[in-house]
């Protein structure tokens, strides 16, 4: 089984990389590398947030818009291409051949979401080596005390190992976002449909978290606004859940337990997503 | 019946849907619970801040993309800086910081422009002749400055940085030496604070006027805690207080300054 899912895994890598989806990396380290140079006509502390504000926002608009539009055409193109029915003609269930579409995006947004931190990692690391070159020849001749901690204060800004973190969450919501956009591809006819429809999942989702907060608190909205409201909460994902990047490129660290907790739910998610393409896909007629 | 399969087959998928949903609720709001405990996800996006960043901006914000939109706000900030525009400054700053309250940078610096910059325009702005009005816009933008110093705060409680920056705002702008000095204890008690804190605080108690008990039982301590800590203006003001006070000779810490003293024969 999992040869059949690795097989079709590998295949599906190759048939996104052919599509030349990478291309994007060439406009996220255009976005970085431009950026840094433009920025750095602020203090370095402005242009080290900015610059990490920008690459991880970036990173996150990159890797969900590769999440859907990626998944969207798999199954219509398998279909489109007829290349479905030779798959399943052989000993492949439609499980397998659903998993080993998925593991094979899941592949190309690892990787993607890896090369866009290490064009990050490089860019950001510059600058602070610049910055600590001018430091330090501007400060010739001052105490060596008063170097050092200047260094240290411009190093303790630049790095903040709390970034691995915002980019693991970045991955798990794109892979959830992916896992969402396989399962509305078993029913929709397009892919046309599917982009849209996971699109509204998104935006919906990310505000899922203050329809379910409305909806649990007490109040006096009517009976159809606490169904609606309800409804969002119960259908649509907690994608806010994984929107901590924004906080982590403040500053604020993630407890391990924390993380861990977010992580565990995002795979929550991609599991039930995954069963229910399953599914759906089980009873679909091809 | 095989027409009935598909028809089964969404009742399960819908009704999994929904019991999945009933699942997570529970689990969903303990963790967003504990992400706002551990200071995460706690920017509030409402329609006064759809209004200040306008639409697109504002679905971008809510679509996860909060600290992107912070950062290209903030340009737009330094660029109406360049310009002189104040007023445009205050307006964005306000966006800058509701989108990422945890980010001391825009708190601090956006208070900075506030209280030193704009207040420093506004009181020599040629186009005003009014003396008045001047020095009204003057004391606006140092109110501003403290504002937004206050609302960091209170989103970053843990911070000494901003505590800092209202005790030397509290200090040079407003004159009020014991609100400073209480400033300069809070952020003293902070993690990470540095130690020349604890001496601030002192001095502003030093200066207050009437917390000078205070700020003398202060100064002691510091003194007590060794010889680096011994700088020539916690000397002199010990020496002072001890003085005005009225301690006894023999409690005295400086009885005389250093620079008092008779050369050693």
């Amino acid at each position: 089984m999992i040869r059949r899912i690795f097989a079709i895994a590998s295949v599906t890598w190759t048939e996104l990389v052919r599509l030349k989806v990478f291309y994007f990396l060439i406009i996220f380290a255009l976005l970085v590398i431009g950026n840094s140079f433009f920025l750095a006509r602020f203090s370095f502390e402005e242009e080290f947030q900015m610059l990490k504000d920008i690459s991880l926002g970036a990173m996150s608009i990159f890797s969900s818009l590769l999440a859907i539009l990626a998944t969207a055409t798999l199954l219509p193109k398998d279909i489109e291409d007829r290349t479905i029915y030779t798959i399943l003609a052989k000993p492949v269930s439609r499980t397998e051949y659903l998993l080993g579409k998925l593991s094979g995006v899941f592949l190309l947004l690892a990787l993607s979401v890896l090369l866009m931190g290490a064009v990050f990692a490089v860019v950001l690391t510059m600058r602070v080596q610049n910055v600590l070159q001018v430091t330090e020849a501007d400060m010739a001749g001052m105490p060596a005390a008063d170097i050092a901690a200047a260094l240290a204060k411009i190093r303790q800004t630049g790095h903040d190992p709390n970034l691995l973190s915002g980019g693991l969450v970045i991955m798990i919501k794109a892979w959830l976002l992916a896992a969402l956009t396989l399962f509305i591809s078993t029913f929709a006819t397009t892919a046309i449909f599917t982009t849209i429809s996971a699109f509204a999942v998104y935006f919906i989702g990310h505000l899922q978290a203050t329809a379910r907060d409305y909806w649990l608190a007490a109040n006096d909205s009517g009976f159809f606004t606490h169904a609606i409201l309800g409804a969002v909460a119960l259908i649509f994902p907690d994608l806010q859940a994984f929107n901590l990047v924004d906080d982590i490129v403040a500053g604020t660290p993630v407890p391990l337990v924390l993380l861990a907790k977010t992580v565990a739910l995002g795979c929550g998610y991609i599991a039930v997503y995954t069963a229910l393409a399953a599914a759906v896909f089980h009873g679909r007629e091809l | 019946m095989t027409a009935m399969r598909p028809a089964l087959t969404w009742l399960v998928a819908a009704g999994a849907i929904l019991l999945f949903g009933l699942a997570r609720l529970p689990v969903e709001k303990a963790l967003a619970a504990s992400h706002q405990s551990a200071h995460l996800r706690t920017a509030k996006l409402d329609l006064g801040l759809r209004e200040q960043i306008g639409q697109l901006s504002f679905v971008a914000a809510l679509s996860g993309f909060r600290s992107l939109v912070a950062a290209f706000l903030w340009i737009e900030a330094h660029t109406a800086w360049e310009q002189t525009a104040w007023g445009r400054m205050a307006g964005l700053f306000e966006s800058v910081t509701t989108l990422q309250p945890r980010s001391l940078i825009y708190w601090d610096l956006a208070s900075w422009h506030m209280a030193w910059n704009a207040s420093v325009a506004a009181r020599e702005n040629p186009a005003e002749p009014s003396e008045f009005l001047r020095m009204r816009a003057e004391r606006e933008y140092h109110k501003l400055g403290r504002s937004l110093l206050e609302r960091g705060i209170a989103n970053n409680p843990d911070s000494y940085l901003l505590q800092e920056r209202l005790g030397i705002i509290l200090r040079d702008k407003f004159g009020d030496h014991s609100a400073a000095a209480d400033a300069f204890t809070r952020a003293a008690s902070l993690p990470g604070a540095p130690a020349y804190l604890k001496r601030m605080a002192a001095y502003e108690l030093a200066d207050s006027g009437d917390r000078e008990r205070e700020a003398y039982e202060q100064l002691r301590t510091i003194f007590q805690l060794g010889e680096s800590e011994r700088l020539p203006r916690v000397l002199t003001l010990l020496h002072e207080l001890e003085g005005k006070l009225g301690i006894p000779v023999a409690d005295r810490l400086v009885p005389v300054l250093p620079a008092d003293q008779p050369p050693e024969s």
